[in-house]
């Protein structure tokens, strides 16, 4: 078993409606395995699949997010 | 403010001034035409980029799209009935931007309020080498070490004090403004500020274990489940914009090809593109699509603050329904430590009963003498008791001062030939013999919490049908705490696996729509909390198996908190009931009235950002909780 792969981001969203919309974003990316989209602290929780690297992962994860809501940020 | 905030400040402002000024000049033709297309730029370029990446994404319909449209079309309107009327597009502009702005202050607003918990997280640890106090990233600090918390620092680690005293805020932790004061040998947790005193801690947990991680870890992965009403909001919204979008498109070509084609009568094209494009400013759903999760943030973030931390947004839900309240009861409505709670029959001064009984029993470390050694509360003089023998299954006898004092239960008064008072309270008695005469006894029990009794009669009040009580305890014990708290009803002399069967019971028996809340202190009874519909943890500043098991963390061990709890809940979720009913109604209304032509694109403003701004001050409410 390998080890389970969270990391925490930083996130900047004006709306509670468009966090929904980056979490649902980011979970249907690849490589994501869940996501949580967390308003009130403006974080953003991602669980990576075994064996993929987070840094490539989170690329597509923030052009995913743009895509629905174009004036959100993650801090990779 | 934001930087962004106040960016849109000034473009609501300077467009604002613009449009009023223009109003006043007497501009015609293109010139006209080119001022006011300035000001719809200056409000609203954002709107309109984001529109075009929305059709490029293909996430065609949301708010910007039909910002958009809507504009554009009243735009292409007034150009071609050379009407120069371009101030409603502005305004509807203007209008959704300050809606939009207004959102995200009072988003901003509420957060900053709620992030008075999030301050709990320390920064460093205090290590003293060398004399020297140095400070290290917690996270690094190993257990079993030795860290300063100097006063006003906040305790970056769970441990056990070894020097100084103080007195602690632990209001971040519990919402519970009363201080609490610590001393050498006590346990201190994490997240609590340390206000007077120099304290030296012994760390027992890492820092990652430690109860100021866990709690940050739940704050911050609370909201990842949705409510059923969010989930309702989500698809209501996926399905609403494109079927009133297909409206508005019905609404414009319809009635003219209708007038044209079989009533033989003059189109009217330009009144129902008109209202078509109202229609499309109305039906805008940004008032539910933003104030019902932000409902649930503000509840949340409310409850938080006042002690209740509720894990996800679909268990404040649940909480809401709560109408069985299942309790444990050591640790839950009892104290779960035992105390002296009366001294009957005493052939002497009670004080002094007690003095001898403490001394007596001063060799054993039985909890029943741990707490007579409590309500003595003076230093032990060993030098005073010799002789000590211990009768097991009977107490002790032992020489006090040169007498013999003998404490213990019926059996020992029995083999002494004493004889004794029997005691009808419920506990454990120690009866006491001094010199072979019986002195009185002593009755220790499990004291009910100060709270516990209005707890129940809260929740009553609150609209619980049912209250339960399970235990572990004696029958006795259980019927008597029951009937004082006023408990319908009550299962004793049950194992851990025994509650689960009783709970699993109580859920077949209710109906679907009543849900059973199961309250408990999260010492052995973690899977009662997951069987229960919503599991409520007591005490999250002792255990933490209690934060990961329950749904709902209460931060302190007062029971009063549960209906708190519940109330919170209900308040939130009639706020998103509230928001629902009426900004659904509110729109309908004005689609009706603005597809009938009774009313015209002030009204559908006020149908699209004055509701929302409605809503939103609704929702903020959520956040208020105080009182309750």
């Amino acid at each position: 078993m390998g080890t389970q792969m969270k990391k925490t981001y930083k996130i900047e969203v004006d709306c509670a409606n468009c966090a929904n919309k980056m979490e649902e974003a980011a979970a249907h990316t690849p490589g994501v395995k869940s996501a949580t989209v967390n308003f009130m602290t403006l974080k953003m929780i991602v669980e990576f699949e075994e064996g993929q690297d987070p840094k490539t992962v989170m690329q597509q994860v923030l052009k995913n997010c743009k895509k629905v809501e174009d004036e959100c940020e993650i801090y990779l | 403010m934001t930087k962004k905030q106040r960016v849109m400040l000034t473009r609501i402002l300077v467009s604002a001034a613009m449009l009023i000024v223009l109003s006043f000049l007497p501009v015609t033709g293109v010139i006209r035409f080119i001022l006011y297309m300035a000001v719809y730029l200056v409000i609203g370029y954002d709107i309109l980029r984001k529109a075009g990446k929305g059709i490029r994404n293909r996430q065609v319909f949301d708010e910007s799209f039909l910002m958009a449209i809507a504009t554009i079309g009243a735009i292409a309107l007034a150009i071609y009935e050379k009407s120069g009327d371009y101030t409603e597009a502005i305004a509807v502009m203007l209008f959704y931007q300050i809606g939009e702005w207004f959102q995200s202050y009072a988003v901003g607003k509420s957060r900053r309020n709620i992030s008075e918990l999030m301050d709990i997280r320390p920064d460093y640890a205090n290590i003293e080498k060398n004399g020297k106090l140095e400070k290290a990233d917690p996270d690094e600090v190993e257990i079993g070490s030795v860290i300063v918390v100097q006063p006003g620092e906040k305790v970056p680690i769970d441990g056990i004090i070894v020097e100084g005293e103080a007195t602690l805020n632990t209001s971040a932790l519990t919402g519970e403004s009363l201080p609490r004061d610590v001393h050498v040998g006590d346990e201190i947790i994490s997240g609590c500020i340390d206000m007077t005193g120099l304290l030296k801690i012994r760390t027992t947990k890492e820092f990652g274990e430690s109860t100021v991680s866990k709690i940050l870890d739940l704050v911050e992965n609370a909201s990842s489940r949705k409510s059923k009403s969010e989930d309702f909001i989500a698809k209501f919204a996926r399905v609403y914009t494109p079927a009133v979008c297909g409206a508005a498109l019905l609404l414009a070509v319809l009635p003219p090809l209708v007038n044209m084609l079989v009533l033989g009568q003059f189109a009217d094209w330009e009144t129902w593109i008109y209202r078509a494009l109202t229609f499309l400013v109305v039906s805008c759903p940004c008032a539910l699509v933003i104030s019902i999760p932000l409902s649930f943030f503000a509840g949340i973030g409310g409850a938080s603050k006042a002690g209740v931390l509720v894990k996800g947004s679909n268990y404040l839900e649940t909480l809401s329904q709560t109408r069985i309240v299942v309790f444990d009861k050591t640790g839950t409505l009892t104290q779960g430590v035992f105390e002296v709670n009366g001294i009957h029959h005493s052939g002497m001064d009670e004080e002094k009963l007690i003095e001898y009984a403490a001394l007596a029993e001063s060799a054993s470390s039985h909890p029943i003498s741990k707490s007579l050694r409590r309500a003595y509360g003076k230093e032990i003089d060993r030098g005073r008791v010799t002789d000590i023998r211990e009768i097991s299954g009977g107490g002790v006898i032992a020489k006090v001062d040169g007498r013999e004092v003998a404490a213990g239960n019926d059996k020992l008064m029995d083999r002494l030939n004493v004889d004794y008072i029997d005691c009808h309270s419920v506990g454990t008695i120690i009866h006491i013999a001094i010199d072979g005469k019986y002195m009185g006894h002593i009755v220790i029990s499990d004291v009910i919490k100060p709270h516990s009794q209005e707890a129940i009669r809260r929740l009553k009040a609150a609209g619980v049908k049912k209250t339960v009580m399970l235990t572990g305890d004696a029958e006795k014990v259980a019927r008597q705490v029951a009937g004082e708290l006023g408990l319908d009803e009550v299962y004793s002399e049950l194992l851990p696996a025994g509650k689960v069967e009783k709970v699993e019971e109580l859920l077949k028996n209710k109906p679907e729509k009543e849900k059973l809340a199961f309250v408990g202190d999260g010492i052995n009874d973690a899977p009662v909390l997951g069987r229960a519909d919503i599991g409520i943890a007591m005490g999250a500043m002792g255990s933490d198996a209690a934060i990961e098991a329950a749904d709902v963390v209460l931060m302190d061990d007062d029971p009063l908190k549960i209906s708190k709890a519940i109330k919170i809940s209900r308040k939130c979720l009639r706020i998103v009931y509230q928001n629902i009913v009426f900004a659904i109604g509110v729109k309908l209304l004005c689609l009706g009235l603005v597809a009938v032509g009774a009313a015209g694109m002030w009204l559908a403003i006020f149908g699209d950002v004055g509701v929302m701004i409605l809503a939103v001050l609704n929702a903020i409410r959520a956040l208020f909780v105080k009182n309750l």
